[in-house]
């Protein structure tokens, strides 16, 4: 009995999902706040961010250790890895007023910060 | 020490889960020992090469690199998956059949046995990665001493994992043959849902996809995702703590859409026994 599908046609819908991923623009939030957020000694500086509620906001993450770092917060709902001396950029949808947790997953204990939407 | 093995132990639980079913689900098949060492060991070089460009992971794409990244494996181990199912919708019975036979070996397709090894090398990509990183991190920040002892935490960590490994298929081989393709089907058919929730919610950190973004739920205070159970029941049904309306949508359109193909496509005369965990 022949398979439903062939490999070759299953490698093709792979290689076709990849592509659709790939050619999605990074959509770059219009009007966005943007924060900045530094790890030193695995440590959030600042450990308090502010940005304004119902707006994109934009967290700008520079690693300056010299071990990579995991930025992860289950409220803001990102998870992202930061290199070692590496800057990501994260765009946060437009948030409710309240207190969002965020950490290093590789260093849980020492580091944690919040941001404060107003 | 036991934070590292903590942190190691938790990252490789989701790996140690899937390479158990894929175990169990290729019980009794000749060759699966190659096809699925082969993944284990294509998924772990694959983690140290994207720990090493994790840098260049991230910048690409505007800076959304990584999570194309992430949410693009995942699209792709769903879809084998979803193909797995299919072919044992279509193959279930003879199957069955044959493992009555002692000492014959089972024959299962080698696309499928080949989707499988890819599945579990995606899964050992995906957390070894972040092991990677977390014990390179220990092994060139630590002050001589403490660092062996971290490391040996996170070894033990790793062994743990193989634990998992082993127990998840020690106890689905002991499911009597008869239902056996039955409850890996279901199984099968819900872990894939789990990452194609998992693949939307990297396309939504991304912001590719922004549509019905609404959290459905907030039970982090009954049962975090991040705990053991949680992490456990994460990766078999895809349980979130706070899962967005369109992660709900991926969830259980995956589901909708495995159940119909294997409908579909599966054999007439095995779907109506029932052994393929097509829920009915």
């Amino acid at each position: 009995m022949k398979p439903v599908f062939t490999r070759k046609s299953l490698w093709s819908i792979s290689v076709l999902a990849l592509c659709i991923f790939a050619s999605a623009p990074g959509l770059l939030a219009q009007g966005a706040t943007t924060v900045n957020l530094t790890l030193k000694n695995h440590r959030f500086q600042p450990a308090e961010l502010h940005a304004p509620a119902n707006k994109p906001i934009t967290i700008r993450v520079t690693n300056l250790d010299a071990t990579p770092s995991e930025f992860e917060s289950k409220t803001l709902r990102v998870e992202k890895v930061v290199a070692a001396g590496a800057t990501i950029t994260l765009q946060i949808r437009a948030l409710a007023p309240g207190r969002y947790r965020f950490f290093d997953d590789y260093h849980e204990d020492t580091t944690e910060g919040f941001l404060i939407v107003r | 020490m036991l934070g590292a093995l903590i942190i190691v132990f938790r990252e490789v639980i989701e790996a140690g889960l899937i390479v158990g079913i894929a175990l169990a689900v290729t019980h009794g098949v000749a060759r699966r020992g190659r096809f699925i060492g082969a993944g284990v060991a294509a998924g772990i070089v694959g983690a140290c090469v994207v720990g090493v460009f994790i840098n260049s992971i991230s910048n690409a794409f505007k800076g959304i690199g990584q999570e194309l990244f992430n949410a693009g494996i995942l699209s792709i181990a769903v879809v084998m998956l979803t193909w797995h199912n299919v072919w044992m919708a279509r193959h279930g019975r003879e199957m069955a059949a044959e493992m009555y036979k002692a000492g014959e070996a089972v024959k299962i397709g080698a696309s499928t046995l080949a989707g499988l090894a890819m599945v579990v090398a995606i899964a050992v990509l995906r957390e070894g990665s972040e092991v990677a990183l977390f014990l390179y991190g220990i092994f060139i920040a630590s002050e001589p001493g403490s660092g062996m002892n971290l490391f040996i935490g996170g070894l033990i960590g790793l062994a743990l994992g193989a634990g998992v490994t082993a127990l998840t298929y020690g106890g689905l081989v002991r499911i009597p043959s008869r239902y056996i393709f039955g409850v890996t089907g279901v199984l099968i058919a819900l872990l894939a849902a789990g990452l194609a929730a998992q693949a939307i919610g990297f396309l939504e950190q991304a912001g590719v996809i922004t549509a019905l973004p609404n959290q459905l739920w907030d039970s982090s205070g009954i049962l975090s995702d991040t705990s053991l159970i949680g992490k456990v029941l994460h990766t078999l049904i895809g349980y979130s703590d706070h899962p967005s309306a369109m992660e709900g949508l991926g969830y259980v359109a995956t589901l909708f859409t495995i159940a119909l193909l294997m409908k579909l496509f599966g054999h007439a005369g095995a779907a109506r026994q029932n052994t393929l965990g097509v829920p009915q």
